[in-house]
């Protein structure tokens, strides 16, 4: 047997900071651009492609012109201020159909009702975003879709009074018979109740409200909206509520009683199967055919209800993704503890679903604003395409390309990059596990 | 202490099993099981793993289904019927053997949830009870932390303490030291005895036998679903009656 030495430390060493060459801009440099011949090549090439692609585009961006009337207009300008032959970004175009672009066809006097609808967005989405500001504001993000659709639609304002009413029926009859009658009856007795109210008393109650205290805006048709309006109202509505619905459908998904499940995988696997323009255009055209003759149903309307159910699906399966990564523990705590199926969803299940979730359904909606465009398809003007072709068939800017193209993106990626960010500033709030 | 403790037991039936039967699938799980439990009664369930124990105690708070035969709770038979089912389970506290916390709230969160939704409690008095338990189990400081935060012991004293906020009349342990790094078995056990010592009705499954020789006043082995022997803690180490528990206790007390 070898001798062993005999060990006793008298004294733990402190730590130490590691050597120079292990730390800082030099260790980053060397260990991701450097490493080896190759890397090092492949870092010199990048950047001589960078560098000649933004060489190639900064003269065009360099030549903006801002004001004109039209596009020959801006080409001379550029002409004359950097030289024959030199090219130039021309984007008084947007300038000049700005209100086009944000509005489409809206009436012009009537513009302060989509910015105020916009400005109050603002409102209701805080609290909503945001966990520190008073929870009381919910209850005006609540009424938000009633006010917005009277803003920006106009008619009378009980038509919106009555509709949300319906939901404020659906809660008493879930209130009282959820209490007699278990959660399961309560909840079906809330959706008939609402539904019936919907059907019979709605209408006639606006009416005679509307006689006595008129509160009228000017209507405005939904052929007169498009551009960015538009969009945002598909989007949002999109947005608004296909969340909820994704997250019944998920848990529709994952119950025991087959014909609640059966039905809710019929529905993800046939709206997921489908190209959205399917669905748009089953919206637009088909509809027509099955409703009964002289059915009015709002096209704008019939497209959200599409987007909606198209976005859910895809939702409710990020959220069976996010249901499946919980661990069985957390629902036997749950049991164990005496909560109810819909509490221990509510309480314990959903909260960290969504959290897992986050990236995906912020995935989702991104996805779900951008393809607010395609409703193009169905003849609404949406910012990309519609109102691009309708500037372009003004003579004076006939022949522009780039610019609204830009222009657009531009928005677009404003407001999704928005939503990224905001995803990652919520996944690290709700971060509690601090591995 | 122990021995003061042993005298609690009343002669009032907590749970009463009479020939209850579980399967998996086809597999037979658990077999004619037959067990009185009185109040006060701190019980340890033994056996190899594969041997039911753990099904025994879920059964008891209805997480496993039993297909034949009866339990009642507390005067509740557990039947197909949810609300029963709700009812026995907030009398009934079961702590896990990987803790079950809820990772998204904090520690005072998972103790005031359930009597806060459960037992409609107001949230003072929930978080006033939910503090005391805190100071029970020693943790107090730990309060506005995440489960994350804390030790393996440290949580399962949470989620000991999480269990007593409801009130329950019994408590059931399934294998709570068994995901616990050996330094941090002690101040969970020591919590347990705590418990014991107050008359809690408790059923343990452990591997923990010191903890059997110590507070409980009857230990149950059981093997292959079914159990094959019982008695009180000492007759039952030191003179144990069938061969499989000889075999099962040279196995585990061999080294």
């Amino acid at each position: 047997m070898a001798d062993t030495d005999a060990f006793f430390r008298t004294e733990m060493l402190p730590p130490k900071e590691p050597p120079l060459s292990q730390r800082g801009v030099w260790k980053w440099m060397h260990e991701n651009m450097f490493s080896s011949i190759g890397s090092g090549a492949l870092t010199v090439l990048g950047i001589l492609f960078v560098l000649y692609v933004l060489a190639s585009a900064f003269p065009w961006f360099a030549h903006s012109v801002w004001h004109a009337d039209s596009l020959r207009q801006c080409r001379d300008i550029v002409h004359k201020t950097w030289g024959p032959g030199t090219d130039g970004a021309c984007w008084a175009v947007i300038r000049a159909n700005w209100n086009l672009y944000l509005y489409g066809f809206y009436p012009m006097e009537q513009i302060w009702r989509p910015n105020l609808a916009f400005l109050l967005l603002l409102v209701a989405l805080s609290p909503i975003l945001f966990s520190r500001l008073p929870r009381k504001m919910i209850w005006f993000s609540a009424c938000y879709p009633a006010l917005a659709y009277w803003l920006i639609w106009g008619g009378t304002l009980w038509i919106s009074v009555t509709i949300m009413a319906g939901f404020a029926v659906g809660a008493l009859v879930l209130r009282f018979l959820g209490r007699i009658a278990g959660t399961a009856l309560g909840v079906g007795g809330a959706v008939l109740g609402a539904v019936l109210w919907w059907l019979f008393v709605a209408a006639p109650v606006a009416t005679a409200l509307a006689d006595i205290v008129p509160l009228h805006l000017t209507f405005v048709p939904s052929d007169k909206l498009g551009g960015f309006l538009l969009s945002f109202i598909t989007g949002m509505c999109g947005i608004g509520f296909s969340l909820p619905m994704g997250i019944l459908l998920s848990l529709g998904r994952r119950s025991d009683m087959p014909i609640i499940k059966t039905s809710c995988v019929l529905f993800i696997e046939f709206v997921r199967g489908v190209p959205l323009i399917t669905l748009l255009f089953t919206a637009s055209f088909l509809l027509a055919y099955f409703l009964p003759p002289g059915t009015t149903f709002d096209l704008v309307l019939r497209v959200i209800i599409m987007v909606t159910l198209f976005s859910a699906a895809y939702i409710a399966e990020v959220i069976r993704g996010g249901l499946a990564a919980i661990p069985r523990g957390q629902f036997e705590a749950a049991d164990a503890l005496g909560l109810d199926y819909w509490k221990a969803q509510r309480l314990i299940v959903m909260p960290q679903a969504l959290k897992i979730s986050i990236p995906g359904i912020v995935g989702v909606f991104i996805g779900l604003f951008k393809d607010t465009t395609l409703v193009i398809i169905v003849g609404l003007l949406d910012p990309l395409m519609g109102i691009s072709n309708a500037v372009r068939a003004n003579v004076a800017w006939n022949g522009v390309y780039w610019e609204p193209y830009i222009f657009a993106a531009t928005i677009f990626f404003i407001f999704c990059f928005g939503m990224s960010r905001y995803s990652m500033y919520l996944e690290g709030k709700l971060k509690t596990d601090h591995r | 202490m122990a021995e003061a403790a042993r005298m609690q037991v009343s002669h009032e039936v907590a749970v009463q099993i009479t020939k209850m039967n579980k399967w998996y699938g086809t597999f037979h799980v658990l077999r004619d099981i037959d067990l009185t439990v009185h109040r006060g009664e701190r019980i340890v369930i033994a056996g190899p793993s594969g041997s039911g124990k753990s099904t025994l105690i879920r059964c008891i708070n209805r997480l496993e289904e039993h297909q034949a035969g009866q339990i009642i709770v507390d005067g509740t038979e557990l039947t197909g019927d949810l609300k029963n089912i709700d009812k026995v389970r907030s009398e009934v506290g079961m702590v896990f053997q990987h803790f079950n916390l809820f990772p998204h709230l904090t520690i005072l969160e998972n103790l005031t949830l359930a009597p806060m939704w459960v037992r409609k409690t107001p949230k003072r008095e929930a978080e006033e009870t939910a503090m005391y338990f805190l100071n029970k189990v020693k943790i107090p400081d730990q309060a506005q932390k995440y489960p994350g935060q804390l030790s393996g012991g440290q949580q399962q004293r949470v989620a000991i303490a999480r269990s007593l906020c409801m009130k329950p009349r019994i408590m059931l342990f399934d294998e709570p030291t068994s995901a616990l790094d050996p330094e941090m078995i002690k101040e969970v056990l020591d919590t347990m005895i705590e418990l014991a010592e107050e008359g809690m009705t408790m059923l343990c499954v452990t591997h923990e036998m010191g903890f059997a020789r110590q507070v409980a006043n009857r230990v149950i082995f059981m093997d292959q679903g079914q159990i094959v022997e019982q008695n009180e803690p000492n007759e039952f180490f030191n003179n144990p009656q069938s061969d499989r528990t000889k075999l099962f206790l040279s196995q585990i007390l061999g080294h």
